[in-house]
Protein backbone atom coordinates (compact mmCIF):
# COMPACT_ATOMS: atom_id res chain seq x y z
CA UNK A 1 0.00 0.00 0.00
CA UNK A 2 1.27 2.88 -0.91
CA UNK A 3 0.72 6.74 0.86
CA UNK A 4 3.54 8.40 -1.92
CA UNK A 5 1.85 11.60 -2.78
CA UNK A 6 2.77 14.58 -5.97
CA UNK A 7 5.19 15.71 -3.77
CA UNK A 8 6.68 12.88 -3.62
CA UNK A 9 7.00 12.56 -7.51
CA UNK A 10 8.21 16.08 -8.13
CA UNK A 11 10.88 15.97 -4.87
CA UNK A 12 11.85 12.68 -6.44
CA UNK A 13 11.95 14.71 -9.95
CA UNK A 14 14.74 17.50 -8.51
CA UNK A 15 16.60 14.92 -6.47
CA UNK A 16 15.40 16.23 -3.47
CA UNK A 17 14.50 12.94 -1.39
CA UNK A 18 16.36 11.24 0.91
CA UNK A 19 17.33 7.68 -0.56
CA UNK A 20 14.77 5.63 1.39
CA UNK A 21 11.68 7.73 -0.17
CA UNK A 22 13.68 7.52 -3.59
CA UNK A 23 14.03 4.00 -3.50
CA UNK A 24 9.72 3.85 -2.69
CA UNK A 25 9.39 6.40 -5.09
CA UNK A 26 11.12 4.14 -7.84
CA UNK A 27 9.75 0.93 -6.94
CA UNK A 28 5.91 3.00 -7.29
CA UNK A 29 7.03 4.24 -10.95
CA UNK A 30 8.09 0.50 -12.35
CA UNK A 31 4.44 -0.05 -12.02
CA UNK A 32 2.75 3.13 -12.78
CA UNK A 33 3.53 3.69 -16.72
CA UNK A 34 1.38 7.61 -15.97
CA UNK A 35 3.30 8.44 -13.33
CA UNK A 36 6.60 7.75 -14.64
CA UNK A 37 5.84 9.32 -18.27
CA UNK A 38 5.02 12.85 -15.96
CA UNK A 39 8.02 12.68 -13.99
CA UNK A 40 9.78 11.92 -17.44
CA UNK A 41 8.53 14.99 -18.49
CA UNK A 42 9.17 17.00 -15.78
CA UNK A 43 13.19 16.22 -15.80
CA UNK A 44 12.93 16.84 -19.62
CA UNK A 45 11.59 20.20 -18.57
CA UNK A 46 14.55 21.03 -16.25
CA UNK A 47 17.23 19.76 -18.71
CA UNK A 48 15.82 21.29 -21.47
CA UNK A 49 15.98 25.14 -19.41
CA UNK A 50 19.00 24.53 -18.20
CA UNK A 51 20.25 23.85 -21.84
CA UNK A 52 18.19 27.39 -23.14
CA UNK A 53 19.64 29.51 -20.17
CA UNK A 54 22.96 27.66 -19.21
CA UNK A 55 24.89 29.84 -22.23
CA UNK A 56 23.97 33.02 -19.58
CA UNK A 57 26.60 32.48 -17.75
CA UNK A 58 29.43 31.96 -19.67
CA UNK A 59 28.31 35.68 -21.36
CA UNK A 60 30.53 38.34 -20.22
CA UNK A 61 29.18 40.00 -17.57
CA UNK A 62 27.94 43.81 -19.34
CA UNK A 63 30.03 46.64 -17.21
CA UNK A 64 26.89 48.67 -16.16
CA UNK A 65 26.15 45.98 -14.18
CA UNK A 66 30.12 45.74 -12.49
CA UNK A 67 29.65 49.94 -11.95
CA UNK A 68 26.75 49.20 -10.13
CA UNK A 69 26.66 51.74 -7.23
CA UNK A 70 24.36 51.86 -4.16
CA UNK A 71 23.65 55.80 -4.63
CA UNK A 72 22.10 54.98 -7.86
CA UNK A 73 18.74 55.52 -8.71
CA UNK A 74 17.24 54.85 -12.03
CA UNK A 75 13.30 55.06 -11.93
CA UNK A 76 12.70 57.53 -10.05
CA UNK A 77 8.92 56.42 -10.40
CA UNK A 78 10.00 53.56 -7.78
CA UNK A 79 11.00 56.16 -5.62
CA UNK A 80 7.93 57.92 -5.81
CA UNK A 81 5.57 54.67 -5.59
CA UNK A 82 7.26 53.82 -2.62
CA UNK A 83 7.66 56.68 0.27
CA UNK A 84 9.28 53.87 2.70
CA UNK A 85 11.81 53.28 0.26
CA UNK A 86 12.65 56.72 0.01
CA UNK A 87 13.96 56.58 3.63
CA UNK A 88 15.25 53.32 2.97
CA UNK A 89 17.39 54.75 -0.15
CA UNK A 90 17.99 58.01 2.14
CA UNK A 91 19.31 56.04 4.77
CA UNK A 92 21.68 53.91 2.22
CA UNK A 93 22.76 56.98 0.60
CA UNK A 94 24.46 58.10 3.68
CA UNK A 95 25.46 54.49 4.99
CA UNK A 96 26.99 53.70 2.00
CA UNK A 97 27.75 56.77 -0.08
CA UNK A 98 31.67 56.36 0.05
CA UNK A 99 32.12 52.76 -1.29
CA UNK A 100 32.51 53.41 -4.92
CA UNK A 101 31.85 50.81 -7.47
CA UNK A 102 31.11 46.77 -6.62
CA UNK A 103 34.84 46.18 -7.78
CA UNK A 104 36.09 49.31 -7.31
CA UNK A 105 37.49 48.74 -3.89
CA UNK A 106 38.34 45.16 -4.43
CA UNK A 107 41.72 44.25 -3.48
CA UNK A 108 44.35 42.49 -5.51
CA UNK A 109 44.57 38.86 -6.85
CA UNK A 110 44.45 36.79 -3.42
CA UNK A 111 41.61 38.83 -2.04
CA UNK A 112 39.85 37.90 -5.23
CA UNK A 113 40.68 34.60 -5.41
CA UNK A 114 39.63 33.57 -1.85
CA UNK A 115 36.30 35.16 -2.59
CA UNK A 116 35.73 33.23 -4.53
CA UNK A 117 36.76 30.34 -3.12
CA UNK A 118 34.40 30.92 -0.10
CA UNK A 119 31.34 31.33 -2.85
CA UNK A 120 31.79 27.77 -5.06
CA UNK A 121 33.41 25.23 -2.29
CA UNK A 122 30.11 25.06 -0.40
CA UNK A 123 28.35 24.30 -3.25
CA UNK A 124 27.22 20.63 -2.95
CA UNK A 125 25.09 20.33 -6.30
CA UNK A 126 27.17 22.54 -8.77
CA UNK A 127 30.55 23.13 -7.31
CA UNK A 128 31.58 23.29 -11.21
CA UNK A 129 30.31 24.55 -14.48
CA UNK A 130 32.03 22.02 -16.55
CA UNK A 131 33.36 18.55 -14.81
CA UNK A 132 36.25 17.13 -14.74
CA UNK A 133 34.89 14.85 -17.18
CA UNK A 134 34.55 16.94 -19.76
CA UNK A 135 38.44 18.37 -19.07
CA UNK A 136 39.59 19.18 -22.76
CA UNK A 137 36.45 20.90 -23.46
CA UNK A 138 36.83 22.64 -20.42
CA UNK A 139 40.26 23.75 -20.86
CA UNK A 140 39.83 24.38 -24.42
CA UNK A 141 36.90 26.75 -23.52
CA UNK A 142 38.56 28.48 -20.31
CA UNK A 143 41.18 29.25 -22.53
CA UNK A 144 39.74 30.58 -25.17
CA UNK A 145 37.56 33.25 -22.98
CA UNK A 146 40.58 34.46 -20.98
CA UNK A 147 42.58 34.76 -24.74
CA UNK A 148 45.90 32.52 -22.82
CA UNK A 149 46.72 28.82 -23.14
CA UNK A 150 45.77 27.10 -19.58
CA UNK A 151 46.93 24.16 -18.10
CA UNK A 152 45.63 22.14 -15.40
CA UNK A 153 47.77 20.95 -12.63
CA UNK A 154 47.29 17.20 -11.90
CA UNK A 155 47.38 16.96 -8.01
CA UNK A 156 47.28 12.91 -7.71
CA UNK A 157 49.94 12.70 -5.75
CA UNK A 158 48.99 15.43 -3.04
CA UNK A 159 45.70 13.23 -3.12
CA UNK A 160 43.45 15.78 -4.97
CA UNK A 161 41.22 14.93 -7.73
CA UNK A 162 39.77 17.37 -10.57
CA UNK A 163 36.37 18.48 -9.87
CA UNK A 164 35.78 20.77 -12.90
CA UNK A 165 35.77 24.32 -13.54
CA UNK A 166 34.05 27.88 -14.39
CA UNK A 167 34.25 31.01 -15.42
CA UNK A 168 33.79 33.79 -13.10
CA UNK A 169 33.89 38.02 -13.46
CA UNK A 170 36.93 39.31 -12.50
CA UNK A 171 38.02 42.98 -12.31
CA UNK A 172 39.74 42.80 -15.55
CA UNK A 173 38.02 40.70 -17.71
CA UNK A 174 37.16 36.78 -17.27
CA UNK A 175 38.43 34.75 -14.68
CA UNK A 176 38.88 30.67 -14.55
CA UNK A 177 38.62 28.44 -11.38
CA UNK A 178 39.36 25.22 -11.33
CA UNK A 179 38.16 23.36 -8.31
CA UNK A 180 39.95 19.90 -6.25
CA UNK A 181 38.98 17.85 -4.19
CA UNK A 182 39.91 15.12 -1.64
CA UNK A 183 39.11 11.67 -0.23
CA UNK A 184 37.60 13.96 2.57
CA UNK A 185 35.72 16.21 0.60
CA UNK A 186 38.07 18.73 1.12
CA UNK A 187 38.96 21.30 -1.63
CA UNK A 188 41.17 23.51 -2.99
CA UNK A 189 40.86 26.21 -5.86
CA UNK A 190 42.93 27.46 -8.64
CA UNK A 191 42.49 30.82 -9.82
CA UNK A 192 43.61 32.05 -12.44
CA UNK A 193 42.83 35.83 -13.88
CA UNK A 194 44.37 38.29 -16.89
CA UNK A 195 47.57 40.10 -15.08
CA UNK A 196 46.60 43.50 -14.03
CA UNK A 197 48.34 46.44 -14.55
CA UNK A 198 49.18 47.28 -11.31
CA UNK A 199 50.84 44.18 -9.84
CA UNK A 200 54.24 43.28 -11.54
CA UNK A 201 55.15 41.23 -8.39
CA UNK A 202 56.04 38.08 -9.74
CA UNK A 203 57.52 35.94 -6.76
CA UNK A 204 55.57 32.68 -5.05
CA UNK A 205 54.19 34.63 -2.25
CA UNK A 206 51.30 33.47 0.98
CA UNK A 207 48.16 35.29 2.02
CA UNK A 208 45.85 34.47 4.74
CA UNK A 209 42.42 36.11 3.69
CA UNK A 210 40.22 35.04 6.82
CA UNK A 211 40.01 31.57 7.18
CA UNK A 212 41.45 30.87 3.97
CA UNK A 213 45.00 30.00 2.46
CA UNK A 214 46.19 31.51 -0.40
CA UNK A 215 49.47 31.06 -2.36
CA UNK A 216 49.79 32.97 -5.48
CA UNK A 217 52.20 34.11 -8.11
CA UNK A 218 52.30 36.00 -11.60
CA UNK A 219 53.97 34.51 -14.66
CA UNK A 220 53.91 35.77 -18.04
CA UNK A 221 50.48 37.95 -18.43
CA UNK A 222 48.78 35.50 -16.09
CA UNK A 223 47.92 35.35 -12.09
CA UNK A 224 47.51 32.30 -10.72
CA UNK A 225 45.94 32.07 -6.56
CA UNK A 226 45.58 28.44 -4.98
CA UNK A 227 43.18 29.03 -2.15
CA UNK A 228 42.26 26.10 0.45
CA UNK A 229 40.73 26.31 4.01
CA UNK A 230 43.59 24.54 5.61
CA UNK A 231 46.89 25.72 7.46
CA UNK A 232 49.81 27.38 5.55
CA UNK A 233 51.84 24.36 5.64
CA UNK A 234 49.69 21.78 4.24
CA UNK A 235 48.78 24.20 1.11
CA UNK A 236 52.77 24.80 0.57
CA UNK A 237 52.80 21.48 -0.19
CA UNK A 238 50.21 21.51 -2.62
CA UNK A 239 50.79 24.94 -4.13
CA UNK A 240 54.65 24.27 -4.60
CA UNK A 241 53.51 21.17 -6.91
CA UNK A 242 51.08 23.47 -9.10
CA UNK A 243 53.52 26.17 -9.33
CA UNK A 244 56.54 23.63 -10.59
CA UNK A 245 54.12 22.22 -13.04
CA UNK A 246 52.66 25.67 -14.52
CA UNK A 247 55.84 26.85 -14.58
CA UNK A 248 58.13 24.43 -16.03
CA UNK B 1 34.59 44.47 1.59
CA UNK B 2 34.07 40.60 1.18
CA UNK B 3 30.87 40.57 0.56
CA UNK B 4 30.92 43.42 -2.30
CA UNK B 5 32.85 41.35 -3.99
CA UNK B 6 30.61 37.95 -3.31
CA UNK B 7 28.12 39.88 -4.76
CA UNK B 8 29.76 40.29 -7.92
CA UNK B 9 30.62 36.78 -7.84
CA UNK B 10 26.69 35.97 -8.02
CA UNK B 11 25.91 37.94 -11.29
CA UNK B 12 26.15 35.49 -13.53
CA UNK B 13 23.92 33.30 -12.00
CA UNK B 14 21.59 36.17 -11.46
CA UNK B 15 21.45 37.10 -14.92
CA UNK B 16 20.87 33.64 -16.25
CA UNK B 17 17.79 33.89 -13.63
CA UNK B 18 16.86 36.83 -15.03
CA UNK B 19 16.88 36.36 -18.56
CA UNK B 20 14.38 32.94 -18.00
CA UNK B 21 12.59 34.99 -15.77
CA UNK B 22 11.48 38.16 -18.60
CA UNK B 23 12.37 36.18 -21.93
CA UNK B 24 14.48 39.59 -23.13
CA UNK B 25 17.92 40.14 -22.73
CA UNK B 26 17.75 43.79 -21.68
CA UNK B 27 14.88 43.82 -19.31
CA UNK B 28 16.72 40.66 -17.54
CA UNK B 29 19.91 43.39 -16.98
CA UNK B 30 17.93 46.05 -16.02
CA UNK B 31 16.08 43.78 -13.47
CA UNK B 32 19.83 42.57 -12.40
CA UNK B 33 20.66 45.70 -11.81
CA UNK B 34 17.86 47.26 -9.92
CA UNK B 35 18.49 44.00 -7.67
CA UNK B 36 22.07 44.59 -7.15
CA UNK B 37 21.48 48.93 -6.34
CA UNK B 38 18.55 47.43 -3.97
CA UNK B 39 20.72 45.44 -2.28
CA UNK B 40 24.08 47.57 -1.63
CA UNK B 41 21.34 50.01 -0.34
CA UNK B 42 20.06 46.95 2.35
CA UNK B 43 23.47 45.52 2.31
CA UNK B 44 23.48 46.69 6.45
CA UNK B 45 20.42 44.00 6.45
CA UNK B 46 22.52 40.69 4.80
CA UNK B 47 23.10 38.71 7.66
CA UNK B 48 27.03 37.77 7.69
CA UNK B 49 27.46 34.09 6.87
CA UNK B 50 23.95 33.31 5.69
CA UNK B 51 23.38 32.34 2.08
CA UNK B 52 23.84 35.61 -0.01
CA UNK B 53 22.39 34.06 -3.25
CA UNK B 54 18.91 33.10 -1.87
CA UNK B 55 19.13 36.75 -0.07
CA UNK B 56 20.04 37.78 -3.64
CA UNK B 57 17.10 35.69 -5.25
CA UNK B 58 14.40 38.02 -2.54
CA UNK B 59 15.45 40.81 -3.84
CA UNK B 60 15.49 39.78 -7.01
CA UNK B 61 11.46 38.71 -5.96
CA UNK B 62 10.69 41.70 -4.37
CA UNK B 63 12.15 44.19 -7.52
CA UNK B 64 10.50 41.91 -10.23
CA UNK B 65 7.17 41.73 -8.16
CA UNK B 66 6.98 45.81 -7.88
CA UNK B 67 7.88 45.46 -11.75
CA UNK B 68 5.06 43.78 -12.17
CA UNK B 69 2.89 46.30 -10.22
CA UNK B 70 3.72 49.39 -11.45
CA UNK B 71 4.13 48.00 -14.93
CA UNK B 72 1.61 45.42 -16.20
CA UNK B 73 3.57 42.56 -17.68
CA UNK B 74 3.65 43.18 -21.62
CA UNK B 75 0.89 41.38 -23.52
CA UNK B 76 0.69 38.17 -23.84
CA UNK B 77 1.51 37.96 -27.74
CA UNK B 78 4.41 40.76 -27.55
CA UNK B 79 6.00 38.53 -25.11
CA UNK B 80 5.76 35.67 -27.37
CA UNK B 81 6.71 37.41 -30.22
CA UNK B 82 9.70 39.27 -28.95
CA UNK B 83 10.70 35.41 -26.90
CA UNK B 84 11.10 33.97 -30.43
CA UNK B 85 12.74 36.66 -32.03
CA UNK B 86 14.91 37.33 -29.78
CA UNK B 87 16.35 33.10 -29.47
CA UNK B 88 18.23 32.80 -32.30
CA UNK B 89 17.38 30.97 -35.21
CA UNK B 90 19.93 27.95 -34.76
CA UNK B 91 18.36 27.26 -31.40
CA UNK B 92 17.17 23.63 -31.64
CA UNK B 93 13.21 24.44 -32.13
CA UNK B 94 12.25 22.61 -28.45
CA UNK B 95 14.50 25.25 -26.68
CA UNK B 96 12.33 28.39 -28.99
CA UNK B 97 9.23 26.75 -27.71
CA UNK B 98 9.83 26.47 -24.39
CA UNK B 99 11.18 29.54 -24.08
CA UNK B 100 8.46 31.32 -25.71
CA UNK B 101 6.17 28.67 -23.04
CA UNK B 102 7.73 29.90 -20.50
CA UNK B 103 5.99 33.70 -21.04
CA UNK B 104 2.36 32.15 -20.68
CA UNK B 105 3.05 30.99 -17.72
CA UNK B 106 1.02 33.05 -14.55
CA UNK B 107 4.49 35.35 -13.30
CA UNK B 108 4.46 33.40 -9.70
CA UNK B 109 4.18 30.22 -11.36
CA UNK B 110 7.25 30.82 -13.33
CA UNK B 111 9.53 32.00 -10.88
CA UNK B 112 8.59 28.89 -9.10
CA UNK B 113 9.34 26.65 -11.49
CA UNK B 114 12.88 28.17 -12.01
CA UNK B 115 13.73 28.52 -8.86
CA UNK B 116 13.89 24.72 -8.52
CA UNK B 117 14.37 23.42 -12.23
CA UNK B 118 16.76 26.13 -13.46
CA UNK B 119 18.32 27.06 -10.15
CA UNK B 120 18.00 23.89 -8.33
CA UNK B 121 16.94 25.79 -4.96
CA UNK B 122 15.81 23.06 -2.31
CA UNK B 123 11.31 24.02 -2.11
CA UNK B 124 12.45 25.28 1.21
CA UNK B 125 14.77 28.02 -0.17
CA UNK B 126 12.55 28.71 -2.75
CA UNK B 127 9.39 29.74 -0.13
CA UNK B 128 12.09 31.84 1.69
CA UNK B 129 13.23 33.46 -1.16
CA UNK B 130 9.59 34.45 -2.43
CA UNK B 131 7.71 34.31 0.84
CA UNK B 132 5.72 31.55 0.56
CA UNK B 133 5.04 28.37 2.59
CA UNK B 134 5.92 24.88 1.16
CA UNK B 135 2.59 24.21 0.72
CA UNK B 136 2.22 27.26 -2.31
CA UNK B 137 5.59 26.13 -3.86
CA UNK B 138 4.29 22.59 -4.29
CA UNK B 139 0.97 23.63 -5.85
CA UNK B 140 2.86 26.15 -8.09
CA UNK B 141 5.29 23.35 -9.11
CA UNK B 142 2.58 21.18 -10.15
CA UNK B 143 0.97 23.75 -11.96
CA UNK B 144 3.76 25.00 -13.77
CA UNK B 145 5.28 21.80 -15.14
CA UNK B 146 1.12 20.68 -16.09
CA UNK B 147 0.45 23.88 -17.90
CA UNK B 148 4.16 23.55 -19.60
CA UNK B 149 3.85 20.24 -20.59
CA UNK B 150 0.66 21.25 -22.23
CA UNK B 151 2.07 24.09 -23.92
CA UNK B 152 4.98 22.20 -25.35
CA UNK B 153 2.47 19.49 -26.74
CA UNK B 154 0.96 21.89 -28.89
CA UNK B 155 2.24 22.31 -32.22
CA UNK B 156 5.38 25.06 -32.44
CA UNK B 157 3.39 27.10 -35.15
CA UNK B 158 0.40 26.88 -32.76
CA UNK B 159 2.30 28.86 -29.89
CA UNK B 160 3.69 30.78 -33.11
CA UNK B 161 0.66 31.72 -33.78
CA UNK B 162 -0.76 33.14 -30.28
CA UNK B 163 1.49 36.37 -31.25
CA UNK B 164 -1.03 36.90 -34.09
CA UNK B 165 -3.73 37.87 -32.03
CA UNK B 166 -4.15 41.21 -31.03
Amino acid sequence: MSNLTDFDFHAYTDGQLDDARRIRVEAHLAHDAQTAESVRNWREQNETMRALYNPVLNEPVPQRLLDVRATRWRWPSYALAAGAMCLSFALGWILHANQGDLLARTAALPRRAAIAHAVYVPEVRHPVEVGADQQDHLVKWLSKRLGAELKVPLLTQQGFELVGGRLLPGGKGPVAQFMYQDAKGQRITLYISIRDTESRDTAFRFSQEDKIAVFYWIDGNLGYALSANMDRASLLAVATSVYRQLNS
Amino acid sequence: MMERAELAAHIPRLRRYARALVGDSHRADDLVQDTLERSMVKFHLWRRGSDMRAWLFTIMHNVFVNQLKTRRELALDDAAEAALQSAPQSDPLELRDLDAALRQLPADQREVLLLVGLEQLSYAETGKALGIPIGTVMSRLSRARERLRELMSVAPAAVANLKVVK
